[in-house]
């Protein structure tokens, strides 16, 4: 994956953790958990908006907004109890928010195995993020669609 | 020294009291020279979150099972993960987690495979704890690694391989999986599609527990009487049987081995670990599918 393709907030977001020692690394990413948003109001009473990713062992419900300039947003909610999904949500939600479509369908699909998390969380747990990303690009292209 | 057992009257119910501890027991132990307690959960960060005041923290993923080789670590790495955590041979391990302890009993059977001695899960594990509003901490002990001794690992006594379940065909098989996956109407647990397999079904004959069934609403074991009248009313097992549970990657089937091993005292149990994601890839291996649990098939 190439630095151009790669949006600015989420390569930073890599080399923080490449920086970082194996254990640090998990601190960080209970650091982005901790960072997670709360649900716009909006969408707290409308749980039928939100999609849930099956590929995460966690109840995580993401949705993804495009806002009247045109740029992405995405919203995600992940129990207390599963603060690795969230911190997986976080680094996403931070990552995706103010850009373009174009940007975020870009994103290499391997990205979340790009960020040195599988010697610290296993591979098999990274996986969730993968198909929080892949189905983050899905809703947003649905989203453009309608 | 192993710390004087837990008598609650509830555990004295089980086949070995001695593998339980309750919550009440464990606030008034904690500290205890002896005693090591041990976190083990499904998510890698939870612990950090906040754990129980002098609690280590043992994750199945990238401490117990080997990196490269689908198997759990070498004799040696385990006893060096012991020694890092400050346990002894010696020591007193009580462990708790997550989800009823889901992770925690793996653990437990896992450090039964390398023959650790004293090792006890706390009934209803970190629900429960917190629940009653014990307290929690975010700070990590200061451990003084001690030295743990290399001891091989014996497969033997409650570990299947796939050939041990194949020659086992006619005695009991627990599927502890959902029924959707009991019956094949899907290859993963509901929510957990990670680890696939390329058929769906049972062993045949297996009986379908869910293994959450052995757990009550406060995450704490169901009673001698509820156990029995599930596993030896229900599905039949009799004193003195020889038993093989599996799940999907032998996590779920852990804690049913701990509760007919530890609860309820069949000495003959074992835990199929290659479970659903190795039987449901195999080759030529006979399947069931639907709800009944089918025949043995003639060889």
């Amino acid at each position: 994956m190439d630095a151009t393709t790669l949006p600015a907030a989420l390569a930073e977001t890599r080399e923080d953790f490449l920086a970082l020692g194996v254990k640090d690394r998990l601190t960080l990413l209970l650091d982005f958990s901790n960072e997670l948003p709360e649900l716009p109001e909006r969408y707290r009473d409308h749980p039928d908006l939100l999609e849930r990713v099956e590929e995460c062992q966690s109840p995580v419900f993401i949705f993804v907004e495009v806002d009247e300039a045109g740029l992405v947003h995405m919203h995600a909610t992940a129990p207390a109890e599963a603060p690795t999904t969230r911190g997986f949500a976080s680094i996403l939600a931070q990552g995706l928010d103010g850009l373009t479509p174009e940007q975020v369908f870009a994103i290499p699909a391997d990205y979340p195995q790009s960020l040195g998390l599988g010697e610290a969380v296993s591979p098999l747990r990274v996986r969730g993020m993968s198909g929080m990303l892949a189905r983050a690009k899905r809703q947003l292209q649905e989203r453009l669609a309608a | 020294m192993p710390v004087e057992f837990d008598t609650a009257a509830k555990l004295a119910e089980y086949a070995h009291p001695e593998r339980l501890v309750t919550t009440d027991w464990l606030a008034d132990q904690l500290g205890r020279p002896g005693l090591v307690v041990v976190e083990s959960d499904e998510d890698v960060l939870l612990y950090e979150t906040g754990h129980i005041p002098g609690a280590v923290k043992v994750d199945w993923h990238t401490e117990l099972n080997d990196p490269v080789v689908r198997d759990y670590v070498s004799s040696e790495r385990f006893a060096e993960l012991l020694g890092s955590k400050g346990i002894s041979r010696d020591s007193t391990v009580v462990i708790y987690g997550d989800k009823n302890n889901w992770w925690a009993a793996y653990a437990l059977w896992v450090f039964t495979l390398f023959g650790h001695d004293d090792v006890r899960l706390l009934d209803g594990g970190r629900d429960k704890w917190i629940a009653e509003g014990r307290p929690l901490t975010t700070d990590t002990p200061e451990v003084e690694p001690v030295e743990y001794p290399v001891v091989e690992r014996d497969d033997s006594r409650v570990r299947a391989y796939k050939d041990d379940v194949l020659a086992h065909l006619g005695k009991p098989l627990i599927d502890v999986r959902s029924p959707e996956e009991y019956s094949g109407e899907r290859t993963t647990a509901p929510a957990y599609p990670e680890e696939g397999a390329l058929r769906a079904g049972h062993i045949p004959t297996a009986a379908s527990v869910p293994w959450a069934r052995a757990a009550a609403e406060d995450g704490t074991f169901r009673s001698r009487a509820e156990l029995d009248a599930i596993y030896r009313d229900e599905v039949g097992l009799q004193e003195g049987d020889e038993v093989i549970a599996y799940c999907r990657i032998g996590e779920r089937s852990s804690h049913t081995w701990f509760v007919l091993t530890h609860l309820l005292g069949f000495d003959k149990v074992r835990n199929y670990d290659g479970s659903w994601t190795e039987w449901g890839s195999a080759v030529r291996v006979p399947i069931v599918t639907g709800t009944e649990r089918g025949e043995v098939p003639g060889r």
